[in-house]
């Protein structure tokens, strides 16, 4: 690296400094906000310094929220429960579809591979709404509506653009020459994608997969439209907090918390296969 | 087996890289397939190993027809320039691929796949993945993997390419024995010559125009079809002199440094037409001026290489020529000399095409008339 000037290396340290802060200060106040009563949230001016209480998260865990109004129930668990079965479920369909998908598209040339490829990305281009409004219809005449199996359907529109064509270029970046020289050595084309395009393309379909599942949680519009109370992730779940009596602070951050435990664990778990080189060194550049 | 191509075409897009190959390969023969990059050598290779299709024509092996047989079923042992080792598999898992496609009992595999690895001295580095080998070790298990199987036609493309120049050199001792052991007909891509050379019992020289000769080592080098192979083969490169064939006292003669070099009769019949005239510089030798057919030169600069001197002269007209002669055998190095060459080892080409032009037995009287 190039010698760099104490001013230059002051200024990269003060940048550095203000972007972290402004990605960070939202999650580690969110974080505090868990542990605080709604009083001490509200409280002008707002301090760092508070008794910190898990009562959020208990009325979270039991579904019994206290407000001054009374006692409300929540089914937060079972939002949190239908998120991770949604998410889970729609990334694993959408493997299982969109990784040969995406292998086709990157390997076999066909008469309109491009046209089709391109038509499944353009579902990411139109708003979720405009295909909403005609699913509900049909949802409720097919009796999908309010039901996983449809939710996880309609997922598919986030899950599967995303699946292909990420994975299509992972695909695509395996040299030829490595399936080339197992198909030689005496193996079939599905024995090659088994055990030759698969593997090796697998920090591709472990990225695709975590940030379609990102994607899938994170769904608002689609479950808040198609799906009740006892469907909903806790996207649509966080609502509840928004109650007669104002809106609950603490418990709305403990849910957040909650919420973003699960995808912040993938990543980082998932990290070292984003990471990891593709290749491994086989071919000679 | 033998392999049968006829008018093979293909096209990637617009790019036309074969337009109508024909070649023949026997059984057991090797046949090296030599010429620049750009040529479509491995094109032709991975034709016949079924990993792309021909636009046109037919690929016939032991006269079967070999148009949508899937490669996996063709039985065919190929290395890739690249090596193409499969990362995620250690060298073992690497050379055992064509035995498991096979079905082979564990024992028999791991049999085989030691007795290959021995053979090409990587045992020792069996349960290392490809990232962890060395180029060279990388070559040998790509080598060995398709040895391994012991197919009946191996496909070699160009794999000393990118290893250093100490085992390539090793290897194009070793290789010979090693191919001739397995009992296989082999096509091997290079652009060495020597390895051409080394290896081949027969060469195909290929350029992008296509096949331009295909022949034994010897023919090639002593016959070349034209000046651009000529060139390619022998190391100093042939001299290429400018000639006009012309009738000297009852001999078809050149004159090569204002002295009448003789050319052989059947020549005859070109005189006075535009030629090169292609000397090897091992065919030509120092003489002692005033003995028969002797040119005048001035040595320019000697070069001692390891096995051979090689001399850079100039002939009177300001031409250069160049002499090579075995290491330790005495010659001029300065001043004034004097060379001669073989006539029968003179080849003479067409100065417009580049052609070689072959030498024609017939009557003298007919040709001077």
């Amino acid at each position: 690296m190039d010698t760099v000037s104490p001013i230059e290396r002051f200024l990269r340290g003060t940048a550095i400094t203000l972007v972290c802060l402004f990605f960070m200060f939202p999650i580690i106040w969110i974080f505090l906000m868990s542990f605080q009563s709604n009083e001490t949230i509200l409280r002008v001016p707002p301090s760092v310094v508070f008794s910190p209480t898990l009562e959020n998260y208990t009325a979270l865990i039991t579904g019994k929220l206290e407000t001054q109004a009374g006692s409300l129930d929540i089914d937060f668990m079972g939002n949190l429960f239908n998120s991770l079965f949604l998410s889970t479920a729609s990334v694993l369909l959408g493997l299982v579809l969109g990784v040969p998908a995406a292998y086709a598209f990157a390997r076999l040339k066909f008469r309109g591979s491009e046209d089709i490829a391109f038509t499944l990305l353009s579902f990411r281009f139109a708003p979720p709404l405009l295909v909403l409004l005609p699913l509900t219809i049909y949802f409720q005449q097919l009796g999908l509506a309010n039901t996983y199996g449809g939710l996880i359907w309609v997922y598919q529109l986030i899950v599967l653009p995303l699946i292909l064509w990420i994975v299509r270029g992972y695909f695509e970046d395996i040299p030829a020459d490595i399936e080339y020289a197992y198909r030689i050595a005496g193996h079939d084309f599905w024995s090659t994608f088994w055990r030759i395009a698969l593997p090796l393309a697998g920090p591709g379909i472990a990225a695709a997969g975590l940030l379609s599942f990102i994607f899938a949680w994170n769904n608002f519009v689609f479950a808040l439209v198609l799906a009740s109370a006892d469907k909903q992730p806790v996207t649509v779940g966080a609502l509840a907090f928004v109650t007669a009596s104002g809106i609950q602070y603490g418990q709305v951050a403990a849910g957040i918390v909650l919420s973003i435990a699960p995808t912040f664990a993938l990543a980082v778990y998932a990290q070292r296969y984003l990471v990891e080189g593709l290749s491994l060194g086989a071919v000679k550049g | 087996m033998s392999i049968e191509l006829s008018n093979i075409r293909k096209a990637f897009k617009a790019n036309t890289v074969l337009a109508d190959v024909s070649l023949s390969i026997a059984k057991g023969e090797t046949l090296v397939l030599f010429g620049p990059s750009g040529a479509g050598k491995t094109v032709l290779l991975r034709l016949i190993a079924g990993v792309i299709e021909p636009d046109a024509g037919q690929i016939r092996v032991n006269g079967r027809d070999m148009a949508g047989v899937e490669p996996e079923d063709r039985g065919i042992g190929m290395a890739f320039q690249n090596f193409a080792l499969f990362p995620h598999m250690d060298a073992f898992a690497n050379i055992a691929a064509p035995l498991t496609a096979r079905r082979q009992s564990k024992s028999v595999m791991k049999e085989t796949v030691e007795k290959v690895a021995r053979l090409l001295k990587i045992d020792h580095v069996l349960h290392h993945k490809p990232k962890e080998l060395s180029n060279g070790q990388k070559q040998r298990t790509a080598l060995a993997r398709a040895l391994s199987a012991a197919p009946s036609i191996l496909l070699l493309d160009d794999p000393l390419r990118n290893v250093d120049a100490k085992l390539r050199f090793e290897m194009r001792l070793e290789l010979p024995r090693l191919l001739k052991d397995q009992n296989a007909t082999v096509i091997y891509v290079t652009q060495d010559y020597k390895e051409a050379m080394a290896l081949g019992h027969r060469i195909a020289v290929m350029t992008a125009h296509g096949i331009q000769q295909v022949g034994t080592p010897e023919e090639i080098y002593l016959t070349p079809a034209n000046t651009d192979i000529a060139r390619l083969f022998g190391d100093p490169v042939i001299n290429l002199l400018d000639v006009r064939p012309e009738w000297q006292g009852g001999q078809v003669v050149a004159m090569v440094s204002d002295r009448p070099v003789r050319l052989l009769d059947q020549y005859t019949s070109q005189i006075g037409r535009d030629c090169i005239l292609g000397l090897r510089p091992e065919s030509l030798h120092f003489v002692a001026e005033g003995s028969p057919g002797a040119i005048p030169v001035e040595i320019e600069t000697e070069t001692p290489l390891n096995e051979k001197t090689v001399t850079l002269a100039l002939t009177l007209r300001g031409r250069e020529i160049m002499i090579s002669r075995p290491a330790g055998t005495p010659g001029p190095a300065s001043g004034q000399a004097h060379i001669a060459l073989n006539a029968a080892s003179a080849v003479l080409f067409d100065r417009a095409t580049g052609q070689r032009i072959a030498p024609v037995r017939h009557s003298m009287n007919e040709a001077v008339a």
